[in-house]
């Protein structure tokens, strides 16, 4: 099995992220990460979905989800042709002897810090996921209290748009016509 | 500004835009504003069933006969929960209905109002869309968006919750020009370049076999196929949902493949060195356990949804597209193919042929005197001839209609193939009989799938819907305890229904007729059968019950026992059938 990252576009409709969960869930599918959010269009959503599969469940899967109503479009993202991104948000415990030292941790991972309290900070980080669990383990000595991480997102590299031409109208309005 | 109506009014108006004639369902509290204005229709017939699973199968029995979109309407949770059934079994054979639901007011969803059931949740598996419609200006479009969803591409269910402040709401009425589904594009077109791939195999097979699936009926596609057929000379199969799809007196078709197929029809896909599956989907009640299913077979799959192509056997050529328009074009590539690449069949069909005469379907009267199941059907086939309606229920007599009534003509035969939904066959038969007024509609069923929707019958009679219903009553759950008999040492756990001659006959079917205002018959002996069954034919008024009381121990041959290879079919208890591996 391996990890696929799929774009899905969606119409931003009541439901179309249960019918999308209902379906991974129905065929048997496990969604490792999940990530739904507006595009440039108001009306289209994007969906990034990592899924860990083989080649062919992965195409059923997709073709599945193209059957979807709701679903205008999946692209399947290549991670060497792609940028993707998670955002996690660690509450790691800093006293004032140990605080440098977190910070200088921060620092290297070009991350931030959102917040401090007496015994802890609270850090803002982005990146891929090797990225994202190297921090993790450098943090860890410190005494990580709470972690909140976003689904992963991505995007094609390259100046092409996957939302280009997904909206179009059905002519006609009856069907009983046999 | 438009005329000011309410959502009920919209609703049916938006009804009768889309072409309904006929909605089968029950009036209840969320649903009640709609039926105020559906009395005043003068388009729209609504026949008042006994149960919403009832609703919901005589729309399917309406669909297939008429190839029109069945509607059903039902109130909120339970009346819509009762549609479940329905639904999921049309789901699994795409057939197109649209389930109109009551739903509780706006405001009360999701406080677990009363009869509040999150129906399009429950149902979001086993349909093919769904809407939930809380403004009433949105009824026409949701209506019309769901008939245009259910009867195109692969044909499917579609349901469209209505809540009831939306029926009472004012609104005005106006029904979409043009229908915004972006993300809803079926293909119908196949590509021209896999057809000639298609071709180009063809013509290179030596044992091809036309694997033809409930799409071809659904296509409309008969006349196509015997065009393909009859050009080439390659052998034929129907499924059980293509019973009818190619005749069964043709010399080239060797009948049903599967789990209760014929031996010559199983022995072909097994043999075969190309599989021409059109509208099929490799069940896996045909193909058995997959890894031994048809293992020198190139498969060319078509099918009009791109999702069956590849799911269970990896296709060598996919072509999407309808059925019909596959054919015809698949048609037009062999003849430009063979004009350069000859092919002949007739070796392979000769010795398919052959082992379709050594291996006819049959089975053996019984020696005590009583009936047996299979010669009932055949006879009832017989009689009322290849241009009658069947339906029928699920089990053991399920299999013998799909295997003794003669199929000559397509969307003749209406069962519940994929879901196997006891039951079904009462209430289909009715929604059939509506949809061919003046004809013949016969529901094939078993004593216990008609004790599930027998109520049915009370509708039938009422509504002037003369079905004649054939109870083939082995006084058990047939299929049931010839699995306990081939695989449980003969222990009968829980499949004694005691409906028969020498048990406590409860119901007893004849009196139950009488009591729904139908004629009730029985026949017990073989010497009455064609006078009982003539006479459920004289009669075109009224909706006739035959109990049929059969020989219990009968059972359905030949066999594939379930998840073993087709290559281990048995054509009676421990008996193999020789296909004569002679290599050709």
């Amino acid at each position: 099995m391996s990890k696929h990252t799929l774009s899905v576009l969606v119409e931003n409709t009541p439901g179309v992220l249960a019918r999308v969960a209902s379906l991974f869930m129905r065929r048997g599918f496990n969604i490792d990460s999940l990530a739904v959010g507006q595009t440039e269009i108001p009306e289209i959503s994007r969906m990034t979905i990592v899924v860990n599969v083989d080649e062919l469940p992965l195409e059923q899967v997709t073709k599945q989800l193209n059957k979807l109503v709701n679903v205008l479009k999946i692209v399947e993202l290549e991670p060497s042709a792609a940028v993707e991104r998670e955002l996690m948000l660690i509450k790691v415990r800093a006293d004032s002897q140990t605080r440098g030292q977190v910070l200088e941790t921060v620092q290297l991972f070009r991350a931030k810090v959102v917040d401090v309290a007496v015994d802890a900070v609270t850090i803002e980080a982005t990146g891929d996921p090797g990225k994202l669990s190297a921090m993790l383990r450098v943090l860890e000595p410190f005494g990580i209290r709470e972690i909140a991480q976003s689904g992963r997102v991505a995007i094609g590299r390259g100046g092409r748009s996957i939302t280009d031409r997904t909206l179009r109208t059905v002519p006609g309005g009856s069907s009983q016509t046999a | 500004m438009s005329e000011q109506i309410t959502g009920a009014q919209s609703l049916v108006q938006a009804l009768e835009h889309a072409g309904v004639e006929v909605v089968f369902g029950i009036p209840g509290g969320a649903i009640l504003p709609a039926y105020d204005p559906l009395m005043d229709s003068e388009k729209i017939r609504h026949i008042l069933v006994r149960h919403e699973q009832g609703a919901g199968h005589a729309a399917q029995g309406y669909a297939v006969a008429s190839g029109r979109v069945g509607v059903c309407m039902a109130t909120s949770g339970p009346g819509a929960t009762n549609l479940v059934t329905a639904i999921a079994d049309a789901y699994m054979d795409s057939v197109p209905i649209v389930a109109v639901t009551g739903q509780v007011t706006s405001r009360a969803i999701g406080t677990d109002a009363f009869q509040e059931a999150d129906i399009r949740g429950i149902t979001m598996p086993i349909t093919k869309h769904s809407f939930l419609v809380t403004d009433p200006a949105e009824i026409p479009r949701a209506i019309a968006e769901a008939f245009h969803i259910a009867s195109t591409g692969r044909p499917g269910p579609v349901l469209v919750d209505i809540s009831k402040d939306a029926l009472q709401a004012t609104t005005s009425f106006a029904w979409p020009t043009e229908l915004h589904l972006p993300g809803y594009r079926p293909t119908t077109k196949p590509h021209g370049k896999q057809v000639r791939e298609a071709a180009r195999l063809i013509a290179e097979a030596q044992r091809p076999v036309l694997y033809v699936g409930g799409g071809v009926v659904k296509a409309n596609a008969s006349t196509e196929l015997k065009v393909l057929a009859e050009m080439t000379g390659i052998p034929v199969v129907t499924t059980l949902m293509a019973r009818g799809a190619f005749p069964d007196s043709h010399p080239l078709h060797l009948g049903m493949p599967g789990m209760h197929g014929t031996v010559a029809a199983v022995g072909a896909l097994q043999k075969s060195d190309l599989l021409i599956s059109l509208g099929a989907r490799f069940d896996d009640r045909v193909t058995g356990d997959l890894g031994s299913f048809a293992p020198e077979a190139k498969v060319i799959h078509a099918d009009i949804d791109p999702a069956e192509i590849s799911k269970n056997r990896v296709a060598d050529v996919p072509i999407v597209g309808d059925a019909r328009e596959v054919i015809a074009d698949l048609v037009v590539a062999l003849q430009a193919e063979f004009a350069e690449h000859p092919a002949d069949y007739t070796a392979w069909q000769q010795q398919m042929q052959e082992v379709a005469h050594r291996y006819p379907l049959g089975y053996d009267d019984p020696e005590d005197g009583t009936m047996s199941p299979q010669r009932v059907i055949q006879r009832i086939g017989e009689i009322a001839g290849p241009d009658a309606t069947y339906t029928a229920g699920v089990g053991q007599h399920q299999m013998w209609a799909a295997n003794f009534i003669g199929h000559e003509r397509p969307a003749r035969w209406i069962n519940s193939g994929g879901m196997g939904t006891m039951g079904f066959s009462v209430p289909a038969a009715l929604g059939a009989q509506v949809a061919r007024p003046g004809e013949v509609v016969w529901a094939i069923d078993g004593d216990g799938c008609f004790q599930m929707t027998n109520q049915e019958l009370a509708t039938c009679a009422l509504e002037g819907i003369p079905i004649k219903v054939a109870v083939i009553n082995n006084s058990s759950l047939g299929m049931v305890r010839q699995w306990q008999t081939l695989f449980y040492e003969g222990r009968y756990s829980n499949t004694d229904l005691q409906t028969g001659s020498d048990a406590a006959r409860i119901p007893d079917f004849v009196k139950l007729a009488d009591a729904y205002g139908c004629v009730g018959l029985r026949c017990e002996s073989p010497d009455d059968l064609d006078d009982v069954i003539e006479k459920a034919m004289s009669i075109n008024d009224v909706p006739v019950v035959i109990d049929f009381v059969v020989h219990r121990d009968a059972m359905v041959w030949p066999m594939v026992p379930a998840g073993l290879s087709n290559d281990l079919i048995q054509i009676a208890r421990d008996m193999a059938p020789d296909f004569g591996d002679e290599e050709i």
